[in-house]
């Protein structure tokens, strides 16, 4: 058996229609589970950004973003362990707002995790936390625990090389240079 | 100018000929606009979509230009969608046109629609829904684009029918040449070119493996310099067929399942495995474990997904083979490997005592598809383009037919589409009319698409079939009688009377059951270029060998039957 890690899947699109059907289909061929997924679009006008989230090995990897690159609308698809990213992912947890008073620990809370407070209501409270995935499984588990968490949810992973500009900006203008006759 | 007409005029824009098609409600504006097209665009009629596919492939794999299917709606597009696998996995280009219900009523379950680009987008390089005609002349030029360069596929166009209807007061045209997301034509890569060059310059046991690469690229004189100039033995695949002579000196056969003992043996005994557009399909190496370890591997390919996909090379050249073996070729150094070379001699006589003679001249008084494929090959003077359907017939035919020019071999090399032949034979046939063409079915896979004699009957396709009949689905059935106990589950077949069929069809037949029968039905349907049905009912238990069983070593070679 290879060894699985967590990879970070970047990919840069033209910004059509059905897109996100043909890049889980290349998920799909490879058995592959999508951990987390982020959409949005990028730095660059008219391209979107797609960051996917997936644990495989190597090899693997190596064959499905070369898959993804191959399609037409995709303009680069890259892939990138941990250590070369800056991540983060956003968690809310909504609470009963008289479960949460009564524990009187919102203060603790608060300055343990660095938690922002987003809505008080009579019956609710919305709290949410930004940070890695322990961190805000950590956060959910010691609420869950002692108070009751009525709703919980998390986005999907954005990230950002520790690199200086986007990549794909420096092929765009390699390729435009190029083939500036054609275009 | 309508949407209909829009297309029409793009497509002659993209210079397409003819069009394999079939009319149904979504695309009936298209066809209206066609019946003003008849002298510019020759519509062929099929008899099913899936014919329309097949026959659209083997147009253009025979010619080199991409094969086009017009289509309606639903069933029509879910019936093509055999043929769209098939050119996808066996890069052929094909852009699919099919009608789609109109845009208000996407989504509703309208009458006859589909999903077609949700269906397709797994099995195309490019699928694409037209919803305005100001859409229609931007989405042809890129299908065109895309179909054709860097590695070909299927492209499919779903067009509603408002765009067809809708009205556009100009009509211009410009050919896609560019898309920035889309980089076909890979620049070489001049250190791996040297690195490949320097390997093959050591190399005492060189051998190379061509792919159908080489053909898509026009790269066969460039092929074959090279391995003059390296005096370097080396194998097809089956798709790569054709590619060089059956007869040049340097051309050992095929490699894969069914290919030749030879190259495969010699591809665990070779230093250096040079492999030119091919992909190293589990039918080429079998075990991969074992597979070509001893050597270094040189693959040369135009698709960035190939390389290191299934073998890991040591050096991979990325771009149009034309160009890097071009490059390889000004590099590298004369060469000769006589003794190498001559050390394929033991394999080759082997296989010919222990299969080849038993098969073309068999001494048991029955008639052999080995037999059959070789008289039909040298009475058509090796010059024909063979059409196979796919099992024992596909491998016998590939096996024994012989070539001496490019093009010459449709088959379903990765799909393995059983009903492939006939169709694609009608393609063939109109993409090189001056050529003859020989289709070799089994019963089993003719009668899938049998229904296409009646686009023989109306178009006039002077196509030869010969379909070896034995009664049973052969192929299975040898899986049946090796590895499964002989227990012979549902591969038995009774068959209708072939000739009455082809009689019915107005076309040539003749039923043959000896070597006798066999030779004056061959000079029968040679006599003139009209279609012809040649049955032969051969040897119903035969075996198609060698063999390496799948998954098992390269080397695993069955002679015959294990008693």
């Amino acid at each position: 058996m290879k060894e699985k890690i967590l990879y970070t899947v970047t990919i840069f699109s033209e910004n059509q229609v059905g897109l996100l059907n043909q890049i889980t289909i290349a998920f799909n061929r490879r058995q592959l589970n999508i951990e987390t997924l982020s959409v949005s679009p990028s730095a660059l006008e008219g391209v979107h950004k797609f960051t996917i989230t997936t644990w495989t090995d190597k090899d693997t990897i190596e064959m499905v973003i070369n898959q993804i690159d191959k399609r037409v609308d995709i303009l680069k698809a890259y892939y990138n362990t941990d250590d070369e990213l800056v991540f983060q992912e956003i968690a809310l947890y909504k609470i009963a707002t008289e479960s949460l008073l009564k524990a009187g620990t919102l203060e603790t809370l608060i300055r343990k995790y660095d938690i922002r407070v987003l809505e008080i209501t009579e019956t609710c409270v919305v709290l949410e936390k930004t940070g890695l995935y322990d961190e805000t499984q950590q956060l959910f588990h010691e609420l869950n625990d002692s108070i009751g968490v009525l709703q919980f949810i998390r986005s999907g992973r954005v990230a950002i090389t520790r690199s200086r500009l986007e990549r794909l900006s420096d092929m765009l203008a390699d390729i435009e240079e190029k083939y500036k006759n054609l275009m | 100018m309508t949407g209909s007409y829009i297309l029409l005029e793009s497509l002659l824009k993209e210079e397409v000929e003819t069009i394999f098609g079939y009319p149904g409600g979504q695309i009936i504006p298209v066809f209206d606009a066609l019946y003003d097209y008849k002298d510019k665009l020759n519509h062929i009629l099929v008899r099913h979509e899936q014919g329309a596919t097949h026959a659209a492939q083997g147009y253009a794999r025979v010619s080199g230009k991409p094969g086009v299917v017009l289509l309606t709606s639903g069933p029509g597009a879910t019936n093509a969608i055999t043929g769209i696998a098939d050119a996808m996995m066996d890069s052929t280009p094909m852009v699919v046109i099919a009608g789609q219900v109109p845009t208000e009523a996407l989504g509703s379950d309208a009458f006859q629609e589909t999903d077609l680009v949700g269906i397709t987008q797994p099995i195309t390089k490019w699928s694409y829904q037209i919803r305005s005609a100001e859409d229609i002349a931007w989405a042809v030029a890129r299908a065109f684009y895309i179909a054709t360069t860097g590695r070909p596929g299927p492209v499919v166009l779903d067009f509603t029918k408002n765009a067809q209807n809708e009205n556009l007061e100009e009509f211009t045209y410009q050919k896609c040449q560019f898309i920035r997301s889309y980089i076909p034509n890979i620049d070489i890569d001049n250190s791996k070119i040297n690195e490949a060059v320097n390997i093959i310059n050591n190399s005492k046991r060189p051998l190379a493996i061509i792919g159908q690469g080489v053909i898509l690229a026009n790269a066969e004189e460039e092929v074959l310099d090279f391995l003059e100039k390296g005096n370097i033995p080396a194998a097809t695949t089956l798709m790569g067929l054709s590619a060089i002579p059956t007869d040049h000196p340097l051309n050992k056969g095929m490699v894969g399942m069914h290919g030749n003992v030879g190259p495969n043996m010699m591809t665990n005994q070779c230093d250096v495995l040079i492999a030119i557009g091919m992909r190293f399909s589990d039918r080429v190496t079998g075990n991969l474990k074992t597979y070509a370890k001893q050597a270094k591997v040189i693959h040369f390919d135009i698709d960035p997904c190939e390389i290191g996909k299934n073998v890991k090379p040591t050096v991979g050249v990325l771009g149009d083979v034309k160009k890097t073996i071009k490059e390889v070729y000004e590099k590298m150094n004369n060469n000769v490997h006589y003794e190498w070379i001559n050390s394929f001699a033991t394999y080759e006589n082997r296989e010919q005592d222990k299969v080849v003679k038993k098969e073309i001249n068999p001494i048991d008084g029955r008639l052999h598809m080995g037999e059959v494929v070789r008289k039909v090959s040298e009475a058509s003077n090796k010059c024909a383009v063979l059409v196979t359907d796919v099992g024992q017939n596909q491998i016998m035919a590939t096996r024994y037919f012989q070539f001496s020019r490019s093009r010459s071999v449709i088959t379903s090399g990765g799909l393995g589409t059983m009903g492939f032949g006939l169709p694609a034979a009608i393609g063939a046939k109109i993409g090189a009319p001056e050529r003859t063409v020989c289709c070799f079915c089994g019963d089993g896979g003719f009668q899938m698409t049998l229904q296409e004699l009646g686009t023989i009957l109306q178009s006039k396709i002077g196509v030869k079939i010969i379909v070896l009949n034995n009664n049973k689905l052969g192929m299975v059935r040898q899986w049946q009688e090796l590895f499964f106990n002989e227990r012979y589950s549902f591969t038995d077949m009774i068959n209708p009377d072939f000739t009455l069929i082809a009689k019915a069809y107005g076309i040539g037949t003749a039923e043959v059951n000896t070597s006798e029968e066999l030779d004056s039905a061959i000079k029968d349907m040679f006599k003139d270029d009209k279609p012809y049905l040649l049955v032969a009912n051969v040897e119903k238990k035969g075996l198609v060998f060698p063999m390496t069983p799948g998954g098992t070593d390269v080397t695993n070679i069955l002679l015959e039957k294990k008693q």
